[in-house]
Order: structure tokens, then sequence, then C-alpha cells
């Protein structure tokens, strides 16, 4: 039988504010258990939440960027249940009015280019952490990360592979980080992604049992775990089996998932609106003043970056990725003036690598965009050869200044002179009259020996096209 | 010192006839000799109270009193003091000393009050007759064998007895109104909204609201304009300027439209109290009102309606207390559900424990409809119809309660037939109403209590129709014989 899965993700997106969402208490992660939570966080007596309007601006930008309706009233309800790491016994979540509803984002996979609908965004306040290490058999409650805020992003069961998932999730990850409502750190968690998988005979119109696999950390992850899972329901269904609902996790160690809990025993969360907050109203204004401060989206880039620079789709989609590559590439281009191509490939290259070694990020390069430009307008008029480039780069790096000081301090002007350039191949001639007889005798492929010679005893100096045509000449002469 | 009131303490400050030290000393003798037989007192804090009387003296000699500089309160034990133990009536929290104070506890401190202590109340605000309380029942100051009302029965009692001038309280659904009949004081519930609920132990978040328990109508006025006002840190607290209750408390009401709906006075209704609540309308007449007759049909669904919303609020407001960061933990938990389960049976009361495990009914997933979604409905019902009735009068009068204050352990095991002596107050509640209890006669020792409601944010007209008939009576001045 042909099987056909169709996969769901509900992503918790940690929004960078800097405050909680219901209380002064910092977000910053990785502090002290329990340092960076105030009496509200605490759920003490007589304590009431204020909500922190930023969430709000935050949540109808992603409204915006996905073409979704920002609810002009949305409503915070209450999630009741217990466990150690939720101060209150409930979650301030939003429920039957989400502040953002009917969305969609589009993705490419293999070439094919597919509409994901989004069903739902909702504001919410994370819960703390429970630490099970190192206390003997006790467990630690650090309340710091309760009362975070999140948008958990819901979409609808419109993937039909692991791939078109993380295909949707990158796209996703991508969008909330230009946007600049998350810092996409998904090791820290603040980009995390809860898969719902089924899998159905092709042509079925319903949907088979769905498994809910947790909490998945990363790209790769979500891919093993969903493929694993598509797999296991088939295997299972095909041995006449069937699927339960429950709640699974992904072992990445393992590569499997396991069963969690079923929903059976699944709470019954009594959702009722908190008294304790007013409905969130939303203007036309502010909507509209929101719509103003939107960046530029990826796929409006990518479009642009095509359209104007007349790059190619891989290199376009490269340097779109991130906002931080595509901002720095602009200014290249800006500073030099045009020639795109040659900018993108050094951003690309010889930049990334440098950066990629270094473990920095673009916004942290040691050299700034102007100065690169400065270099790339030297190996556009031929002052000096890719070559050379390459090491006046890493000088650069080094902080040794800009393009032509280092070029002038180290004489590195090319030799584009024929006459010198006519001496230097007669002195690499002369001394290797066996190869020049074995070229002429038809080992024509002798010409790369010759080159190579030309430009050591340059010092890598002499213009590589002018050595070319001129040996030739000699050689043939 | 112990027979003025509010204002004519204030007098007396203000006029250096005695110092707020001596007047604090006083007031903390008298709980001393009497509240051993009362127990409206969960915690006096002498020194605390005293070192606020010096403090308070040094600030009238610095020239930098304010009009309640240096007068003694308490405040109903569930708002939250830093350094003195809230408890909520409760053994969950007799263990719990708040790192804040309340908003109200602020505004009063910065008023240069002199907090003498807490006062007793049924646990965590949930009962009409004190019983509830974990620090056992509070005694009517008229009758030792009455209750004095609920849940701010520890306010009303301290202050019917002279042991205080006034104390703070909080209404859900009469909370202070009806105590403050029983005890034969005048007591006002603002708006919802009006006084922050920052640091007040919350019970049913939509319906509570911090008030007053007084002597008189200006000892009201006086202490309602210090607790009154926009704060940051409560969502739903109103922004609203407050005015000068004080300003207006001498206003005519000649053209007043008092309403008289038919269903308070109906069946289920103590005739004597009928007849003393009658009197003072009649009064009402004398000063110039005018009297309407109207309707409120639906005010009988405001219990069943109430006692659907109120425990469902309770029952995630309550999920806190579960001994895992504070208050009451079990010995020795075996795993984490025997942690929850032995707390919280050991820590909350049976009343609580009821109101719970109905709010925890009513919420759930196949009865929400029925139950929470169809009392919000009613709710909207009952407050349109307020807002009908107050287009053809300015205020509406009735009784506080269908009777006066029973005998203790009378209801204690009819949590229904105390319920329905609510039927008066909690509309007013779920409509966020501003409601008012004054005294207007006795049955026999126990007094009778008169409400009177207005529309949102009319305290000050609440106020002023209060004070215009305790100028011609003297109900509120009646001290208890074994007060006196």
């Amino acid at each position: 039988m042909q099987w056909e899965a169709v996969i769901g993700l509900e992503v918790h997106t940690q929004l960078t504010t800097r405050s909680k969402i219901f209380s002064g208490a910092a977000t910053a992660y990785g502090a002290e258990p329990n340092t960076q939570a105030c009496a509200v966080d605490l759920g003490l007596p007589g304590v009431l939440p204020v909500l922190n309007a930023d969430v709000v601006r935050m949540a109808t930008m992603l409204g915006l960027a996905i073409d979704a309706r920002v609810a002009r009233r949305s409503v915070f309800a209450r999630k009741n249940y217990f466990y150690p790491d939720l101060p209150k016994g409930y979650q301030i979540s939003q429920y039957e009015l989400p502040i953002v509803a009917h969305g969609h984002l589009d993705i490419s996979v293999d070439g094919d280019s597919k509409r994901i609908g989004i069903t739902r965004a909702h504001l919410e306040e994370d819960a703390g952490k429970s630490l099970h290490e190192d206390f003997s058999s006790c467990s630690g409650i650090d309340l710091n990360r309760a009362g975070t805020p999140l948008l958990e992003i819901v979409s609808e069961p419109d993937l039909r592979s692991a791939k078109e998932a993380v295909a949707y999730l990158k796209k996703l990850h991508q969008l909330v980080v230009y946007l600049g409502i998350c810092d996409g750190n998904m090791q820290e968690g603040s980009f995390r992604c809860d898969a719902n998988v089924s899998v159905r005979p092709r042509g079925q119109a319903e949907f088979g049992t769905r498994a809910e696999i947790k909490n998945v950390n990363s790209f790769r992850f979500v891919e093993r775990a969903i493929d694993y899972e598509i797999e296991r329901q088939i295997e299972l269904l095909e041995g006449g089996g069937r699927v339960v609902q429950e709640t699974r996790l992904y072992d990445p160690d393992r590569d499997e998932t396991r069963s969690m809990r079923g929903k059976e025993e699944a709470n019954d969360y009594r959702y009722f609106p908190d008294p304790d907050l007013l409905p969130v109203l939303v203007s036309d204004e502010f909507v509209d003043g929101v719509r103003a401060t939107l960046p530029e989206l990826p796929a409006v880039k990518l479009a642009r970056f095509r359209a104007d620079f007349g790059l190619a789709e891989y290199d376009a989609e490269t340097l779109t990725a991130e906002r931080g590559t595509a901002d720095y590439f602009e200014a290249v281009v800006a500073a030099f003036g045009g020639e795109a191509k040659l900018c993108a490939n050094w951003v690309m290259g010889e930049l990334a690598a440098a950066l990629n070694r270094a473990g920095l990020d673009i916004a942290a390069s040691p050299v700034s965009a102007a100065q690169l430009a400065g270099l790339l307008r030297r190996i556009h008029d031929k002052t000096i050869s890719g070559k050379i480039a390459k090491d006046v780069f890493a000088a650069m790096w080094d902080g040794e200044g800009e393009a032509d000081a280092i070029i002038a301090a180290r004489g590195l002007v090319q030799v584009t002179d024929s006459a010198a350039i006519e001496a230097l191949i007669d002195e690499v001639l002369a001394a290797n009259g066996k190869q020049v007889e074995q070229y002429r005798g038809g080992q024509e492929k002798l010409l790369g020996f010759f080159v190579g010679q030309v430009m050591k005893v340059s010092k890598g100096k002499a213009n590589p096209q002018q050595v070319n045509d001129l040996l030739l000449a000699k050689l043939k002469g | 010192m112990h027979t003025k009131t509010l204002a004519e303490l204030a007098r007396g400050l203000a006029a250096g006839e005695f110092s707020s030290r001596e007047l604090t000393a006083a007031c903390l003798a008298r709980i001393d000799a009497h509240d051993g037989v009362l127990n409206s007192f969960i915690s006096v804090s002498a020194e605390r109270a005293l070192a606020q009387a010096d403090a308070a003296d040094a600030r009238r000699r610095a020239g930098a009193a304010g009009p309640l500089t240096g007068l003694p309160l308490a405040h109903k034990d569930i708002f939250c003091t830093r350094g003195v133990k809230t408890s909520c009536g409760s053994k969950m929290l007799d263990n719990f000393v708040a790192p804040y104070d309340a908003a109200v506890v602020e505004r009063c401190d910065a008023a240069g009050l002199v907090m003498l202590g807490k006062t007793n109340m049924d646990e965590f605000a949930m009962g009409s007759s004190n019983e509830s309380s974990y620090y056992g029942p509070v005694k009517n100051p008229w009758d030792l064998a009455a209750v004095p009302g609920g849940s701010s029965g520890g306010s009303a009692a301290a202050v019917a007895a002279r042991l205080v001038p006034v104390a703070t309280g909080t209404d859900t659904g009469g909370s202070i109104r009806q105590p403050a009949a029983m005890c034969g004081i005048t007591g006002i519930k603002p708006t919802y909204g009006r006084v922050s609920r920052y640091g007040m132990i919350a019970y049913a978040s939509s319906l509570d609201q911090g008030g007053v328990l007084a002597h008189s109508a200006e000892d009201c006025a006086l202490l309602l304009g210090v607790m009154a006002g926009f704060d940051v840190r409560d969502s739903t607290c109103a922004e609203a300027p407050v005015p000068d209750y004080t300003a207006t408390l001498n206003d005519s009401l000649a053209g007043l439209r008092i309403g008289l709906p038919r269903e308070y006075f109906g069946a289920g209704l103590d005739a004597d109290v009928a007849r003393a609540v009658e009197a003072a309308i009649d009064e009402y007449r004398r000063l110039g009102a005018e009297v309407v007759e109207l309707s409120l049909p639906n005010a009988e669904l405001a219990i069943p309606a109430y006692y659907v919303i109120a425990p469902s609020e309770a029952s995630s407001n309550l999920a806190r207390y579960d001994g895992v960061r504070f208050g009451h933990r079990c010995a020795e938990p075996r795993d984490l559900l025997d942690l929850y389960t032995r707390s919280r049976a050991e820590g909350f009361g049976t009343e609580v424990q009821r109101r719970i495990l109905v709010g925890t009914y009513a919420l759930s997933a196949g009865y929400y409809d029925a139950y929470y979604l169809k009392a919000q409905q009613i709710r909207r019902l009952i407050r349109d119809e307020f807002l009908q009735a107050f287009t053809q009068c300015d205020l509406i009068a009735g009784p506080t309660a269908p009777s006066v204050a029973f005998d203790l352990g009378e209801k204690a095991d009819d949590p229904v037939a105390l319920y329905l002596a609510d039927i008066y107050t909690v509309a007013v509640n779920l409509a966020g109403l501003p409601a008012l209890s004054l005294p207007c006669g006795f049955k026999g020792q126990r007094p009778i209590g008169l409400q009177l409601i207005g529309p949102a944010f009319a305290e000050g007209r609440l106020l002023n129709a209060a004070h215009a008939y305790q100028q011609v009576s003297d109900w509120h001045r009646r001290m208890p014989q074994a007060f006196a």
C-alpha cells in the first residue's frame, strides 16, 4: 500500500522582550536558578499579572508577516493543571480567541513551492524548569523561565513529509529572526517544535490517528524524528496494529521516539478567561503603525536580489537566509557601486569561510562591508589578482588596515607591463630548456607549468592573463 | 477616646488633644482587654503600631501630617503586609509572611495611618458568618451568642466593639456589607476596579473588591479617599479620578430618586427587618428624596450565578497553594501526588474544599457551557437590569440581609441556607457596582442594616445619602453594652 504522511507543527517561539510577559523580571538566559523570578513569577498570594505591551506588538508583526488576521480583540485564559514548575497552578495562555489566525507561509522543496496554512498564533507564558539531576532523590525547581513570553505558532496539517516539515520550520525560523521577535536559538530553547504526525493510505481523505512528538530542538532531529515516526506508524499499521493517540518523546541518542503519556491520561485543563487580565484590544492605527515598522521579508528580499542584482536563485537564497548577511552584502554592493556577482562571491566565499572558522556572526566581522568593497575594487581594476586578494583579505582580517594600504605596504600591485613580464618569461624559458623542447614536441599541457613558474618568480604579482598570452606567443614563436 | 468616630479622632489629633501614640496605646489596651472574648484579631502588631504612631507624631510636629496621619486602623488578614503574617484565615497560610505590602496597605501607610493588626475572617473570605476561620469564630459584640457576619467579620466586630475606629475589608458577595449590617456599623464596597486588588489575596478575582468598615459614612469617605485610585499593578483597576468623597457628604437629597425593587421585599425577608428598612426609607422621604418602585426580575438568579462563578475562579486562584513553594506542606510526602493532596487536604478547611470542588466541577469539560457560561450570561442580564433600573432612579435601597445575625453554629451544617442569606448582596458584585450598608435599627439586641446601591463610581452619592440619614438618626452612634 502507498502511504502518505500528514504533519502539523506547533512551534513555541520565545519572544525577545527584556522583561517577562506578565511581570517586570528579566528574561535573560542562563542566570543562577531562581534569581530572575519575582513575586508574580513565583505565584505568591495576592500578586497580579500585568501584560507586557511589547508582546502584542511582536505577535502583530508575525501576524502581518504571514498575511494572517490580527484579532482586534483577543483573550487570555487560564489553563489549569498542577505541576511543581507551574507556580500558580495554571498557565496563562490565549485559548478561544488568539491574537493571530489564518495565516500562511510558502515553502519550496526540490524546486516545488507549496503554501502551508498557519491556523493560529497565540501568546502565553512559559513554565519554569524541573531539574532532576544533581539533587539526590529530589527534584529542583528553577523558576527563571516562568513567565517568559512565548508565541505558539500552530500550522495546519498541510505538511506531507519530514523534508517539508523542515523546510517550513526553517522558513518560520528565518522569518521570526528577520522580524527580530525571536533570537532563534534552538539550543537554549528559544525556538521549540512539537510535531503531530499521522499516516493514511494515499488517496484517503480522513486523517489517521496522530502521535505528538514533543520538544525536538534541532532541524536535523525534527527530520529524523518525523521520519522515524512515519516509519513506525506504517510498520505498525502494515503489521495489523493501530496507532494510539499519544505524546511521544524523541531520543536523539537512540534515534527513536518513545511513548511519554497517552491521551487517556490527558488533563482536563478547565480553561476559562483569566479574570485578572482585560481582553487585549488592538486598534487599526496600532496595526498600521506596526506594519510601518516591518522589515523587508525574506521572500521579498530574495526576489529583489534576483531582479536587482541579477543573482542566481542559489546565491540569492544564500545571501538572504539571514538578515545580517543580506544587509552586509547590500552594504558591500553599495560601497562598491555595483559588481554584485563579485561581491556575492566574496561574501559567500572568503568572508563566510573566515567567519565560520572564527565562529563569528557577520555582525561581528572584523572586515567591514566598506573594507571588503575597497578590496574588491582593486580586483576589479586589476591592481591585484584574485590570488593576491586572498592574502590582502587575510591581512585586513588581522587588522592591518585598508586594502590599498596593505597592497602599497607589501608591494603587491600587479605587474601588467608587457616588457617586464616578457623578461620574466625569458628568464623562465632559459632555465627550463628541456621542458621547452618537450612543449614544442607536442606536450602542450606543459603550458601550466610555465605559467606557474612565471607567477612564482613574479611573486604572484604578474597579471596571469598576460602571462598566459605572452607565454603562448613565445613558445609558439 | 474609643467612643469617637474617625473624623472626631482626626480633629482631636489635629488640635493636639492627644497624640497618635496615646491613641494607639489606648486602642491596643482595648484589644488586650476585650479581644479575648471577641476573637476579632488574628495578629496584633503592637510594636509596629507604636513605631508607626511615633512616626506619625513626628510627621505632625514637622507640619507634614495629612488628614488621617496618626489614626489607627486594622487590616483584614487578606491584605498582604510585609513582615506581619498574612493568613487569610487559613491554616494553609498560617506560616506565610509576604515580602510585599498590598496596594491598600501601602496607601494607608503613606497617609500615616497606624496599623494595629490583622483581623479575623472566614477562610479565604469564603463564608457569611466568620465560622470558617482556622483561627476560630468571631463573636458579635452586640450579642456574644450571635455571629458577626462574614467574611470580614473580624473587621466588623473590632469596629463595632470600638477596639479600632476603622478597618479595611473585602467584599466578593457581601463580605463587607453583611457583617457591617450584623454588627451595626457602616460599610462600603466600592465599584469593581475602584480600589487596587494588588496584594489582596484572591478569592474570586472578577468579584473581589476592597472597602471600608467604619462607624459612619463620613469615616468611610475619609478612608476610601485614601484607598481608592489607579494602580498599574492591577490590570482591572480603574483609571477614573478619585473625587473628594467628604466634599459632597452634606449635599441636599432633595429630588434624589431612590428605587425600591419589589423583589427585595418579598418572601424570606424578616418582618422586623422589613419594618426597620421601610422606616428608614420614610426618613429619606422626609429628607426630600423621591421613592420609585421598580423591579429587578432576575434578582433571584444572582445566588446560583454567584455560586458558580465565585467557586470557579476560586478553584483556579487557590491552585497555587500546593505545598511546593510556601504555605502548609504535609509531613514526609511519599510522592508528588501525596504532597499535593495531603498538603491541600490538611491546609484547607471544609468550606474552602467544598467551593474548590464545586468550581472544579463547573469548569470541567462537558459542564463548562451548562454552568460557567450560563452563569456569565446571567451575570450580564443582572448587570443590564441594574443599568436599566438606574435610568429610573439614582440609588437603589433595600435590606442588606434578610434577617439579623443568627446564632453561632445555627447554620454551620447547612451551607445552602448560609448561601441564601447573601440574596441581597451578591447581585451587586456580579454587576460590579458600589453599595453601602448602614445601621437602621435593631431586632432585640441585634442590629439591622439598610443597603444602598449606586451606579458605577457613584460612591460619593452613596456616602452623601448615608451621611444625610446619619445626621437625623443615631443608630450608628449606639454602642454594644459589653464594650461601652
